[in-house]
C-alpha cells in the first residue's frame, strides 16, 4: 500500500553542527550541581533543626522528617561529589556544545521576558508578543504571518480560558480598556 | 458480578453529549500533542489540566486521561512516519516501525500500532474492572503504619529497581520530599522550610513543578536538536486494516506475552519505557526468525505498542485503588483528583463511585474512539509536522504558563515553573531521573502524615511498622527491594562460590 506522494520535509536552517565545540562537560555540571544540592541540604537542615527535629510528647516535630531528609540528600550530593572526582580518567562526555547553548539561549531569553512582561501587561498581551517575536526573530518567517497568528493564538486563548472554562488570567492595561 | 454492573453504571455516567464530546476534544488533543515535538502525555496531561478545573471531577478526569490515551496514541504516528519517537516508549516502535515505512507499508505499521496499542491497553483495563475494586477493599483496612509501609515501598522500588544510579534516583526522591514539605506542617500547622518567604507559606505546588520540569524543560531539550525531519505521508485505507487484523491471531502469543509484561511492570513503577523494550526483544527472542527483526518486521511493531499501551493503562491501577501513581502521567492525574477536591485512595470507590467507574468505562469508550480516530486522521496529524517549530514553541510555553498560574491565581508560581524548567533541563542531562521527584513532590505529604501518625498512635515506637503480619511483610519487602542491588550481588557472589565447589 505504497503512498507515492511526496515526502514530507521539514528544514531546519539554523540546527545545531554536530561539531561544535563543547562549552562544559558533563563531569563539571554534575560537580556544580553535587555543591548546589549539598549546599541546599545543609540549608534546609538547619531550617528544620531550628523548627525542630526531635521528638514532642506525641510523636515527631515538625522538622523531624524534612530535616533526615535533607541529611540523607545531603549524604548522596557528597556521594555524587566524590563519585565525579574519582571518575576523572573515564573520558568526560559533552553537556552542552555553543551551538546547542545558542539555540537553548534563543527560547530562554524570550521565555524570561515573556515572565516579565506578563507581569506588566498580562498575559495575553505577553504571549501575542512572544508568539510575534519568536517566529519572526528565531523562525525567520515573514512578519504578517507571525503577527497573524499570535494575534489568533492570543484572542484564542481569551476565548477559551477567560470566557469559555472561566479561568482567570493575569490582565494588564489593554485589556482594561476594553473593560475586562 | 458486581463489577459488571458497576462498570454499566458507569457508562450510564459516561453517555452523556457533554462527557461524550468532552472526551472527543480530549482525544484529538492528546493525538496533536503526542505528534509535536517537545511534547508527550504527561507535558500534555499537565499543560491542558487547567482547562478542567471548572468541570465537574467526572468530565475533568475523562478529558484528561483521554488525553493520555490520545498521546499515547499519536506517539506511535512520529516513530513510524518519521523515525522520530514522540515518547521515549515509543523508541522500540522505531525499529520495525521505520523500515516498514520506508518499504511503502507505512499504513500497515500504523495499523498494527493502533491495534496492538488497542489490545495492549484494553487487556489493561479489563485488569483493572475486576482488580482495582478487590485492592481497594482491602486497602480499606489499612491503618496509617501500613499505608506509610506502601508509599515506603514504592519509594523503595524505585532505587532499588531503577536503572539509574542509585545516588541520583536518592537525590531526586529526597528532594521531592523535601520540597512537598515546604510550607504549613500540615500535622502541627507549623510553618517550616519558608524562611520567612510570604510567597512559600502556601507551599510548592506540585502540578506547577511538573510544568516546569517537563514542559519548558522538554522545550529547552528540543531546541537543541536537530529539528529537520523527512517522512512518509501516509493514509489508511479500510483495505489494509482489514488484512492487518485478519493476521492478528496469528500473534497472539506476542500480544498476550507483550500485555502480561506491560501489566506487570505499569503497576510496579518499572513504567511504559522498560516494558515496551522488554516486549520487543522477548518477542524477538522466541522468534524462529530472529534475523528479520529491525528490518520491518510487523510483530516488532505489536510487541513494544503493546507492552506500552498495557503498563500506560495499569499504572492508574494503583493510582485508583491505593491512591500511589504507577508513572509520572499517573502522578499528574492524582494532583488533579486532588485539585478537583477528592482524596485519592481506596476511599474513593466507596464515596466516589460515579466518578471512579465513569473513568474506568471512558477507558473503555476512549480506546474505542481513539482507534478510529487515529486510523482515520493519521494524514492530518502528520501534517501537523509541517508547522514550524519556531511558531509551536511560544505557544507551548504560554500554554505552561497558563497552566501554572491558573492552579492557585499566582504569579509566583509561574517564575517558579521557569526555575523548574532549568532544573529539568539540567537534571534530564546529568541522568537525575525526574520520576522519582514528581513521585515524591506528590505523595511527599501523605508519606509524611501517615509516618507520624503511625508514630503518635504507638507512641514512638518503630516497631509499628512490623506490628502484624500485613504491614510487616509491606516494610520488610521494600527495604529488601531498597537494598536490592547490594543483596542480587551477594547471592550471585554465593553461587560463584557453591557453583565452583
Amino acid at each position: 500500500m505504497a503512498d507515492s506522494e511526496s515526502e514530507i520535509v521539514v528544514d531546519d536552517p539554523s540546527a545545531p553542527a554536530s561539531d561544535s565545540p563543547a562549552v562544559a562537560g558533563t563531569r563539571s555540571v554534575d560537580i556544580v550541581v553535587s555543591l548546589l544540592l549539598l549546599a541546599f541540604a545543609g540549608l534546609m537542615a538547619f531550617d528544620n533543626w531550628r523548627t525542630g527535629m526531635g521528638w514532642a510528647p506525641d510523636g515527631p516535630k515538625a522538622g523531624y522528617f524534612p530535616f533526615y531528609l535533607s541529611v540523607v540528600l545531603g549524604a548522596a550530593s557528597v556521594f555524587g561529589l566524590v563519585k565525579a572526582f574519582w571518575d576523572r580518567k573515564s573520558e568526560d562526555q559533552v553537556f552542552v556544545t555553543r551551538d546547542q547553548l545558542r539555540r537553548v539561549t534563543q527560547v530562554f531569553i524570550p521565555t524570561l521576558v515573556f515572565c516579565v512582561c506578563t507581569q506588566w501587561l498580562g498575559l495575553y498581551v505577553a504571549s501575542f508578543l512572544l508568539v510575534a517575536g519568536f517566529m519572526r526573530f528565531v523562525g525567520h518567517i515573514a512578519w504578517w504571518k507571525s503577527l497573524v497568528t499570535s494575534f489568533v493564538f492570543a484572542v484564542a486563548m481569551f476565548v477559551t480560558f477567560d470566557i469559555a472554562f472561566d479561568v482567570i488570567m493575569p490582565k494588564g492595561p489593554l485589556e482594561a480598556l476594553f473593560g475586562h | 458480578m458486581e463489577a459488571f454492573e458497576l462498570l454499566l453504571h458507569g457508562f450510564h455516567v459516561l453517555l452523556t453529549f457533554k462527557t461524550l464530546a468532552l472526551m472527543l476534544v480530549g482525544l484529538v488533543l492528546g493525538i496533536f500533542v503526542g505528534v509535536l515535538p517537545g511534547l508527550g502525555g504527561p507535558n500534555g496531561v499537565a499543560i491542558l489540566l487547567p482547562l478542567t478545573f471548572t468541570m465537574d471531577p467526572t468530565s475533568a478526569i475523562v478529558m484528561l486521561s483521554c488525553i493520555y490515551w490520545g498521546a499515547l496514541f499519536g506517539g506511535a504516528i512520529t516513530s513510524i512516519l518519521f523515525n522520530i519517537p514522540g515518547e521515549a516508549w515509543s523508541v522500540a516502535t522505531t525499529f520495525d516501525g521505520y523500515p516498514m515505512a520506508q518499504q511503502g507499508r507505512a499504513a500497515e505499521a500504523l495499523t498494527a500500532a493502533f491495534t496492538s496499542s488497542f489490545i495492549g491497553s484494553l487487556i489493561a483495563v479489563l485488569l483493572i474492572t475486576f482488580l482495582a475494586p478487590g485492592i481497594a477493599s482491602f486497602a480499606l483496612r489499612f491503618g496509617p503504619p501500613e499505608f506509610f509501609a506502601v508509599y515506603l515501598l514504592t519509594f523503595c522500588s524505585f532505587v532499588g529497581l531503577g536503572r539509574e544510579d542509585k545516588h541520583k534516583t536518592i537525590i531526586s526522591m529526597t528532594l521531592g520530599l523535601l520540597l512537598a514539605g515546604i510550607g504549613m506542617d500540615t500535622v502541627s500547622g507549623q510553618l517550616r522550610m519558608t524562611f520567612g518567604w510570604s510567597e512559600l507559606f502556601r507551599g510548592i505546588n506540585f502540578l506547577v513543578a511538573v510544568i516546569g520540569l517537563f514542559g519548558i524543560s522538554e522545550i529547552l531539550l528540543t531546541m537543541e536538536e536537530r529539528l529537520a525531519l523527512r517522512g512518509h505521508p501516509a493514509k489508511i485505507s479500510l483495505r489494509v486494516v482489514l488484512r492487518v487484523w485478519k493476521e492478528l491471531p496469528r500473534y497472539w502469543v506476542t500480544l498476550l506475552r507483550s500485555s502480561a509484561i506491560g501489566c506487570w511492570l505499569g503497576i510496579t513503577p518499572g513504567g511504559a519505557i522498560a516494558a515496551s523494550f522488554m516486549g520487543y526483544n522477548l518477542a524477538k527472542r522466541f522468534s524462529n526468525d530472529k534475523e528479520s527483526f529491525g528490518k520491518g518486521r510487523i510483530e516488532g511493531v505489536f510487541a513494544p505498542e503493546t507492552a506500552a499501551h498495557a503498563s500506560g493503562t495499569s499504572a492508574l491501577l494503583p493510582m485508583l485503588a491505593l491512591g500511589i501513581p504507577g508513572s509520572g502521567t499517573a502522578a499528574i492525574l492524582l494532583g488533579g483528583l486532588m485539585v478537583w477536591g477528592l482524596n485519592p485512595g481506596p476511599l474513593l470507590f466507596v464515596e466516589h463511585k460515579d466518578f471512579v467507574w465513569g473513568l474506568i468505562a471512558s477507558m473503555y469508550l476512549g480506546n474505542v474512539v481513539g482507534l478510529v480516530i487515529v486510523l482515520s486522521t493519521v494524514p492530518l496529524f502528520a501534517a501537523v509536522l509541517r508547522v514550524p517549530f519556531a511558531a509551536i514553541a511560544p505557544m507551548i510555553v504560554v500554554s505552561c504558563a497558563v497552566g501554572a498560574y491558573a492552579i492557585q491565581n499566582a504569579m509566583f508560581d509561574i517564575w517558579l515553573m521557569l526555575a523548574f524548567g532549568v532544573v529539568g533541563y539540567v537534571f534530564k542531562k546529568i541522568g537525575i531521573p525526574l520520576a522519582p521527584f514528581t513521585l515524591a513532590l506528590v505523595l511527599g505529604n501523605r508519606a509524611e502524615d501517615a509516618f507520624r501518625l503511625s508514630m503518635i498512635g504507638a507512641g514512638g515506637d518503630m516497631g509499628v511498622f512490623w506490628s502484624n503480619g500485613l504491614v510487616g511483610s509491606i516494610t520488610t519487602l521494600a527495604l529488601v527491594l531498597l537494598f536490592w542491588p547490594l543483596i542480587s550481588r551477594a547471592l550471585g557472589g554465593l553461587q560463584n562460590i557453591f557453583g565452583k565447589r
